[in-house]
């Protein structure tokens, strides 16, 4: 078996990837502490109660609302926004895996990346989806 | 409801710190911390132990792929088990009692506690190299790799068992869809035992592909409204700052001690999900 080095092209991929993964937390975490700040203004006196199960609202479920609401700054959707963020992190990630394995030409990974990508799609957009 | 806040920030930190530094993602320690600690809804826990799990890797990942330690390729092959396992974990949840969740919640546990005492003998193991049948499949997804050791010195490895190491990938899916954790025990074994990737490469995949696999069941848990923003708030930023540490420390540092106190602390944890699952009072 021949000697295999880690060639440049997939260290350069690697640190790209690192930044993709860091840039999607270091947003989500300040979309979220945003969204704490805003939750501490308007919700100061609320109590919390979770011992009891019951569905978030739809409005705090569905992408289109979440930023719709989340533009008019209000706190719920604003944090729901940033964890949005952090979700779609690791799809990114995969995304630019698939960017990276196309440029290599590598086509047994460009179908591999390719079905853990829809397979993320589908996840993700399940809650349009009758499910 | 600030002192909530607080110690749910507090406690998220060190769930964070032990789940990076033992490889085994924050919600091992999370979801237990949640329901038995808080009397919060095993559904909201699992719910907000996926997004802190999703935070977790990535933020470690981050720090691993800088190392060179991880192999994105045979991660990537393996996320294929786990993403489609996640989904099922999660269309599971939706119609499993929560009471059936937490006792098999417990026994995955007792067995990532079980993973833990092991590993703490073998950690440093690099797998004997002349024994490695590089199969034929093996060789199609050209896995095998090379990794800088501490002594700055080159290792490479082959890998074999893929079909064995993508079944227990899709198990560590299911779990992770589930119960809302990693499954990092169980990638970790896939990898090291059975795939025989070296240990610290196995870890650092695990790691990565951890984020992948939640996110896929994390995008179903969101749209039935599992996930609170409220209590994910302070949870997500807690495992954050902690899994930060302790990918910190891990990469420094020795982590058998804090195996094994991490072992014992979760044989605890176990016990208290079963015992509950069973008097139905979770």
């Amino acid at each position: 078996m021949q000697k295999q080095r880690v060639d440049s092209g997939d260290r350069q991929m690697q640190n790209f990837l690192g930044s993709i993964l860091r840039i999607g937390v270091l947003t989500s975490a300040f979309v979220v502490v945003a969204g704490a700040i805003l939750y501490f203004m308007q919700h100061h006196s609320e109590a919390m109660d979770y011992t009891v199960f019951k569905s978030e609202p739809t409005r705090l479920r569905h992408v289109h609302t979440i930023v719709a609401e989340a533009m008019q700054l209000r706190s719920r959707a604003v944090i729901q926004f940033g964890l949005l963020i952090l979700i779609a992190t690791p799809v990114a990630r995969v995304f630019f895996s698939l960017i990276g394995f196309i440029l290599e030409k590598d086509k047994i990974y460009i179908v591999i990346t390719s079905i853990v990508l829809c397979i993320l799609c589908l996840s993700l957009f399940s809650g349009y989806l009758v499910f | 409801m600030t002192t909530l806040f607080i110690v749910l920030f507090v406690g998220a930190i060190l769930a964070g710190f032990l789940g990076s530094l033992t490889g085994l993602g924050g919600g091992v320690v999370l979801v237990p911390l949640l329901t038995l600690g808080f009397g919060i809804d095993i559904r909201y826990a699992i719910g907000t132990s996926l997004i802190s799990v999703i935070a977790t890797s990535s933020g470690a990942a981050s720090a691993f792929l800088k190392d060179g330690l991880l192999n994105i390729r045979i991660g990537m092959f393996l996320e294929i088990a786990t993403t489609l396992g996640a989904i099922a974990g999660a269309a599971i949840a939706y119609y499993a009692p929560t009471h059936i969740i937490a006792i098999i919640f417990g026994f995955v546990l007792l067995y990532s506690a079980a993973v833990s005492f092991r590993k703490s003998k073998m950690a440093e193991d690099l797998h004997d190299q002349g024994k490695v049948k590089h199969g034929r499949f093996a060789q199609l997804l050209k896995a095998k790799g090379t990794f800088t050791d501490k002594t700055g010195g080159e290792v490479d490895y082959k890998l074999q068992h893929v079909g064995g190491g993508l079944a227990v990938m899709t198990v560590a899916g299911v779990l992770s869809g589930l119960l809302g954790i990693g499954s990092g025990a169980l990638k970790v074994i896939a990898m090291d035992s059975i795939m025989k990737i070296p240990f610290k490469v196995s870890t650092a995949t695990s790691n990565f592909m951890i984020g992948v696999t939640a996110a896929a069941s994390a995008g179903i848990y969101f749209s039935r409204g599992y996930i609170d923003p409220v209590l994910s708030m302070p949870v997500m930023i807690g495992v954050l700052v902690g899994s930060l540490l302790g990918a910190r420390i891990l990469l420094k540092s020795q982590t058998k001690s804090i195996r094994v106190l991490f072992a014992v602390v979760i044989v605890f944890l176990a016990i208290e999900m079963i015992y509950n699952g069973i008097l139905k009072s979770i």
